[in-house]
């Protein structure tokens, strides 16, 4: 894809940079379309992050890569900036923590301090022989438009300027970034490990050539004791841990209330339970390998981010993939979007002890993935894409069948609205509780329903579409009360979208193939895939090695940001509203700890 | 209200009776299900789930056992809060070294006698995910294992038949 003419906002972003002192050069990468790709100095990657923020593009995460060629690389050689970046002290010396009044300085003269909550042993690295430095790449997001950052660090000394102090909803992904690479963020406002708990040590990085994948695990990893939560004193003020092993049916994860009464003061969730290595399992992988992958990044979202990391492959191979499979992958996206929302509704108002909804929701759910499994093979769709398009084609009878059930399903929903509305207990349970205000949820760069309840009227089917949408109208929807009946209704609405989607996209389906033939060989390429999944913005990041396997993969699920809204959202609420307002957000933990 | 009455009324009892059509093997499942439990758990099973890794698709699945369809409650089946309470542990996912402290936690924490249960491709022998430095794969790696429910995810009725096939052995 090229580009002829930079948007406004692009240009004037440019300019801005140029004043600060920031270089950006433009690349031009066939996979990374439709992103605007721009190579920095590592020393800017913060002036950037606030120049952007600023300019309010929203941030949409970070990943770390090998640049093998870091030294070798033409396009590199004799820049002064980067000479600068090079080893200027032995390892020995330095400290990965630096205080944020330290961000500014460069990196050869950062000061050592103590980090407020967690100060770990210096880091020494290991394995860096095979690799002589790491490319770092960030995407922001302005009016639908892409841009992505990259610049390279040294293995020997990988140090670059946080984003987090301009990009609160960097913190969590610069330490993932950390803890599997051993990048360090200068200035990072929360330094301690994420991602790491016990099962590697901190002078271990599992994404480096030299880790192997079995790793060195103990015969029984210990708990990860001795984290850093934050902690609260005063009269009245108790604690609750929760987790990671939750009293329902529910993904692992540990949450720590600090509350008075039944009111919350404090909430600081302790994610990376579920963390199964998906990023370094990858590596290796053929390009069917990696979509049946990454449809187990999060269970509920298969379809979602196996069309993003397809997507991403096609990008990469330069592979056009045929109008028919295009439409029945958004045909599967549209029903994961209303199966998910279905199970959600009817589980939020089971929260508040509303039988009835969840008695007639989850019998709708049912409904709809007994009818997945008629049509595609899956009651949640799972391996149903696959490179190149998808793995069956869907009959005429099925379609017909299909288009046959969306009216019964609207007419339904259109009933049982207003019982819900009607019912006051509900909703005074609803309303007002768990509101995420609208700066807040634009500061984090929340998504999906959780970002459209708080008046982030995004959505990247609308706002920057991806084939089938780019011939279609997406209606948007979008709330601004930011509380629990307003997520709701966002789902609810969005429900109603997808039915008309789903219908349009079934009277467009035309005969042909649900297939390309994936090449027999790739080269050496790189590709971005964005979805909105029914959570949200779903990211793919993937390159293949000459041979046309994996190199890398880094998918990004929405929950990445929406999980700072929970903790955002939940003071000031009542304990016993903690579910509900959990179950609202539903964030994946799965997809979150990768 | 009487929308919401009217509602209830007119969708009925959609729970499935314990035939179901589209399985013949399945019409004597449920029936035989209760006998067995009755007969060897008193009537009542208590299945303490836990997620040690899963990707959070056979949750969904286990989520469906309690719709109206299933209502798995019906033969005496109930998913517990606390292993306290447990006669059965139903574990998902290949078992994340994060979770394997958490997951021999929730063992010790289960009375006896008690029986574990591997739910899904993942539980049975590591499945997507394998063993690595983040994954101690199967579940019977960690703790001992009494019987393998297969799937990616299990659906709900072969959870019925596994459950079957365990209390049957």
């Amino acid at each position: 894809m090229t580009h002829i003419q930079h948007p406004t906002w692009l240009t004037e972003w440019l300019e801005l940079a140029g004043h600060q002192g920031v270089s950006l050069n433009a690349q031009s990468i066939r996979g990374l379309a439709p992103a605007w790709v721009f190579r920095l100095d590592a020393v800017h990657w913060g002036r950037i992050a606030e120049i952007s923020a600023a300019q309010g593009l929203r941030w949409m995460g970070v990943w770390v890569d090998e640049a093998a060629d870091y030294y070798r690389s033409h396009a590199l050689r004799g820049n002064a900036a980067l000479d600068a970046l090079r080893p200027v002290m032995p390892l020995a010396q330095s400290q990965d923590i630096v205080s944020p009044a330290d961000a500014t300085q460069s990196v050869a003269g950062y000061v050592p301090t103590q980090n407020r909550r967690e100060a770990e042993q210096p880091r020494l690295l290991e394995n860096v022989g095979t690799m002589d430095g790491y490319s770092i790449s960030a995407c922001l997001e302005q009016q639908g438009d892409t841009v992505l950052l990259r610049c390279v660090v040294p293995a020997a000394q990988p140090l670059l300027p946080s984003q987090a102090l301009a990009y609160p909803g960097a913190d969590r992904l610069e330490r993932h970034a950390q803890d599997l690479w051993g990048v360090r963020f200068q200035g990072h406002p929360t330094p301690q490990r994420w991602t790491r708990h016990q099962a590697w040590s901190g002078q271990q990085f599992p994404l480096h050539d030299g880790f192997p994948t079995a790793g060195t695990p103990q015969p029984v990893t210990p708990p990860d004791n001795g984290y850093p939560f934050l902690a609260a004193q005063g009269a009245g003020v108790y604690e609750i841990p929760v987790g990671p092993v939750h009293a329902g049916i529910i993904e692992p994860g540990h949450f720590r209330f600090q509350a008075v009464g039944e009111t919350v003061l404090n909430l600081e969730e302790r994610l990376g339970y579920v963390h199964k290595g998906i990023e370094k399992i990858a590596v290796g992988r053929d390009a069917f390998g990696l979509a049946r992958l990454a449809g187990r990044v999060s269970g509920d979202s298969t379809v979602a981010h196996a069309w993003a990391a397809c997507m991403a492959m096609e990008q990469a191979a330069g592979l056009s993939v045929p109008p028919r499979a295009l439409l029945l992958r958004a045909i599967l996206a549209e029903r994961e979007r209303i199966a998910n929302h279905l199970g959600d509704i009817g589980a939020m108002c089971n929260d508040v002890a509303f039988a009835f909804a969840n008695y007639q929701f989850s019998r709708l759910r049912e409904l709809w993935q007994r009818d997945n499994a008629a049509w595609f093979g899956h009651r949640l769709l799972m391996d149903c894409i696959v490179p190149g398009g998808v793995a069956a084609d869907l009959t005429e009878q099925a379609a017909a069948a299909m288009q046959a059930a969306l009216a019964p399903l609207k007419r339904e929903l259109e009933e049982l609205r207003p019982i819900l509305a009607a019912n006051s207990i509900l909703q005074n349970r609803l309303q007002t509780a768990g509101e995420l205000h609208a700066e807040i949820a634009a500061q984090y760069g929340c998504l999906g329903y959780v970002g459209r309840a708080s008046s982030g009227d995004f959505d990247r089917r609308r706002d920057h579409p991806y084939a089938p949408y780019d011939h279609i109208h997406v209606t948007g929807v979008c709330y601004h009360t930011g509380d629990v009946a307003a997520r709701l209704d966002v789902r609810y609405d969005e429900i109603g979208v997808a039915l008309d989607l789903l219908e349009q996209f079934l009277a467009r389906l035309q005969p042909g193939l649900v297939c390309a033939d994936w090449p027999q060989s790739i080269p050496a390429a790189e590709g971005l895939g964005l979805v909105e999944g029914w959570r949200g913005e779903t990211l793919a990041y993937v390159r293949f090695d000459a041979k046309g396997r994996i190199a890398r993969y880094f998918p990004r699920d929405p929950s990445a940001f929406n999980w700072y809204a929970l903790e955002k959202l939940i003071h000031d609420n009542i304990v016993p509203d903690f579910p509900l307002c959990n179950k609202s957000v539903n964030g994946s933990y799965s997809g979150q700890d990768l | 209200m009487s929308s919401l009455l009217s509602k209830i009324a007119r969708i009925g009892i959609i729970t499935e009776p314990v035939k179901t059509p589209d399985d013949a093997e399945l019409q004597q499942l449920g029936i035989t299900l209760k006998n067995r439990i009755d007969r060897r758990f008193n009537g009542s099973l208590a299945i303490r789930q836990v997620d040690a890794g899963s990707c959070n698709g056979c949750e969904l699945e286990i989520h469906a056992l309690n719709n109206a369809f299933y209502d798995i409650e019906r033969y005496g089946i109930h998913f517990v809060a606390s292993p306290r309470h447990a006669d059965i542990l139903l574990v998902t996912g290949p078992v994340s070294r994060h979770m394997q402290a958490a997951l021999l936690a929730t063992y010790e924490a289960t009375p006896d006698p008690k029986w574990v249960i591997a739910f899904g491709g993942c539980a049975a022998d590591g499945g997507e995910f394998g063993e690595s430095y983040a994954s101690c794969g199967a579940v019977s790696n960690v703790i001992p294992v009494d019987a393998v429910i297969g799937g990616c995810p299990p659906r709900p009725v072969d959870v019925v038949k596994g459950l079957l096939a365990f209390i049957d052995r």
